[in-house]
């Protein structure tokens, strides 16, 4: 780690430590929502950032992971363990759903994992004598004052947070990271010399896969209430595209940085602009593809282009125009 | 139950989603790009004919002309002024660019109209024929040859006009295209104009069919990727035959397993496609 990315890890768990103390339920709900949001960003990293494949499963494993969650704590199981159930649950459906749709690549796969959320969605919606169906499913919660609630949810996150970042640290850093990079820059060339990738794939996979799914489990306790509509929202999954592209793929603070960002500039949206909210999300998203060139081609090194290009079969960047 | 019932049911609604489908397998094969906007431009479309309707009176068969010539003009200055700058980055670029102006133009919609459902009523129905023991509701039908029509005067135009064989030259190879005098640009923009205008048309023959919300975009556009898989990405002929296809499943499938299931019958073969035959039914010819 170099001394400017230290200094601001110092920042940050300095931030974070006095959030509870300095402000009230409003900076505890504020800080909740950004660590849920570096925690997915985080998740799509793994898959996205350090794989380069567009997966859209985010929000498919986050509405897994807030159902598992929910439906083990109404069963009576204690909130912690529930938590990791969720989490379980979520590791082991992404392992067989990677293992079906990992061997798809570019817009394929994007489609597929897209698919994904629709269909857990539709199965959740239907099935209601488990998950409460349309109506949705309410999470006991427990009987303390807001403020200790609030409280004990934000450091939940916020640990929860943590460890996904120490994850990704560690990830980026180790054999499994590198093997990620070359499968970014080209996958044939991998396993060519000697990567297991469709072990690594998984692997980043089924980590995007928990993680994503311990948001959501936290969050549906922290709400206590959760609907199909809400737990597979699609804009979660494009929610942490976003953020990631915003901070920077393929890197360790990008997630974290982009999730904090945007959620400033999400929260200002929502306070001044509350009837076109999503429009401006959407001003935003258009502004950042267009006019900021460094966030979005961190994620498209000109290896990504190629490789893309070369699987499309269009050539050329401008001289075509 | 009579089973041709059900297969005319599926075979009418199947027209329509050939036409939702047409034109987003033509820009998703010609220009590479997933265009999230697509489920909007449909609604788009289906509210012109709405308002065409409630104002002057006049039949969304009649009013679909007048909805695909403006949001086609729409999705050309689109085209042109936004999305062309960004065209040729990675998929997860443009996606994530459609995907913004889709917010914009979802919440510029629900500003406009409100998130209330509505749907055309028609003053003089065309009602039902009954043939055999079959019911035709004979608007769908009527609905269903004007969305094929729309498919054959674009199929046709890309066979047959100049600028439909720069479309293709395009789609089979941008460079070559550009060498031999082709304004890849200006390709790129009619073919999202072209794509906007087929998705406005089957918007408007909809409003008779469908409630439509400013939020029923993305069911459209879910359908629209359904089929390009099943028909192949970017085939007009696939469109037609992967349109038909899930009009046919969603049908039988609502008969065997429930109507609340047939998306997710629609998505599982969807995947298990993708898995084996990712090149879809009609495989990749071009058009």
């Amino acid at each position: 780690m170099t001394r400017r990315n230290l200094m601001l890890l110092a920042v940050a768990v300095a931030v974070l430590g006095a959030a509870p103390f300095i402000g009230g339920n409003y900076v505890l709900r504020i800080g909740t929502i950004t660590l849920m949001y570096a925690v997915v960003a985080i998740s799509w990293n793994f898959i996205g950032g350090l794989a380069g494949y567009p997966s859209f499963a985010t929000a498919a494993f986050f509405g897994l992971g807030a159902y598992a969650g929910a439906i083990a704590r109404t069963a009576g199981v204690p909130e912690t363990l529930a938590w990791l159930l969720a989490m379980l649950a979520a590791g082991a459906f992404s392992l067989a759903l990677g293992f079906v749709i990992l061997r798809l690549r570019g817009h394929a796969f994007a489609i597929a994992s897209l698919v994904v959320i629709e269909v857990l969605r539709e199965i959740v919606t239907s099935w209601d004598s488990v998950t409460g169906g349309g109506a949705g499913i309410s999470v006991p919660f427990a009987a303390a004052t807001p403020e200790a609630i609030a409280t004990y949810y934000y450091w939940s996150m916020c640990g929860l947070a943590a460890l996904a970042f120490a994850v990704l640290y560690h990830v980026a850093r180790s054999p499994l990271g590198f093997g990620l990079r070359c499968i970014r820059q080209n996958e044939d060339a991998a396993n060519m010399v000697g990567i297991n990738t469709t072990l690594f794939k998984t692997a980043a996979f089924v980590l995007s896969g928990v993680f994503a799914a311990g948001a959501g489990a936290i969050y549906a306790s922290w709400t206590s209430y959760i609907d199909p509509a809400d737990a597979f929202d699609i804009v979660i999954s494009i929610k942490a595209i976003v953020m990631v592209l915003l901070g920077g793929a393929g890197t360790v603070l990008g997630p974290v940085l982009g999730a904090a960002a945007f959620m400033a500039l999400d929260e200002f949206a929502w306070s001044n602009f509350l009837e076109v909210h999503t429009g401006i999300l959407g001003v935003l998203v258009v502004l950042l593809v267009l006019f900021l060139p460094t966030g979005i081609s961190s994620f498209s090194l000109p290896d990504v282009l190629r490789r893309m290009r070369h699987k499309h079969g269009s050539p050329a960047g401008a001289s075509g125009r | 139950m009579n089973h041709f019932q059900f297969a005319l049911n599926g075979l009418f609604l199947g027209g329509l989603y050939a036409c939702i489908a047409a034109g987003f397998s033509l820009v998703w094969g010609v220009l590479h790009i997933i265009n999230m906007l697509h489920g909007a431009l449909i609604v788009l479309g289906a509210y012109v004919a709405f308002y065409g309707h409630e104002w002057f009176g006049i039949h969304p068969f009649v009013s679909m002309l007048a909805a695909g010539l403006i949001v086609g003009a729409f999705g050309y200055l689109v085209q042109t002024g936004l999305i062309n700058r960004v065209v040729t980055k990675p998929v997860l670029v443009t996606l994530t660019l459609t995907f913004g102006l889709d917010l914009i133009l979802i919440n510029a919609m629900l500003l406009a109209f409100s998130a209330d459902f509505r749907t055309v009523v028609l003053e003089h129905p065309l009602g039902t024929a009954s043939f055999g023991g079959v019911f035709i509701p004979l608007d769908r039908m009527v609905a269903m040859l004007l969305a094929l029509a729309m498919i054959g005067v674009v199929y046709a135009g890309l066979r047959l006009s100049r600028i439909g064989r720069a479309i293709v030259a395009v789609r089979a190879d941008r460079e070559a295209a550009s060498l031999m005098g082709v304004d890849v640009a200006r390709t790129y923009s009619v073919t999202f104009a072209i794509s906007a205008m087929l998705a406005a048309a089957a918007g408007s023959l909809m409003s008779v069919v469908f409630p439509i919300s400013p939020t029923t975009g993305h069911l459209f556009l879910g359908k629209a990727f359904v089929i390009c898989v099943l028909g192949g990405i970017g085939s007009i002929g696939g469109a037609v035959v992967g349109g038909m296809t899930l009009g046919l499943l969603e049908s039988f499938g609502g008969l065997l397993f429930g109507p609340e299931h047939a998306l997710t019958i629609a998505f599982v073969l969807l995947i298990v496609l993708l898995v084996f035959r990712p090149q879809g039914l009609m495989g990749k010819k071009g058009f």
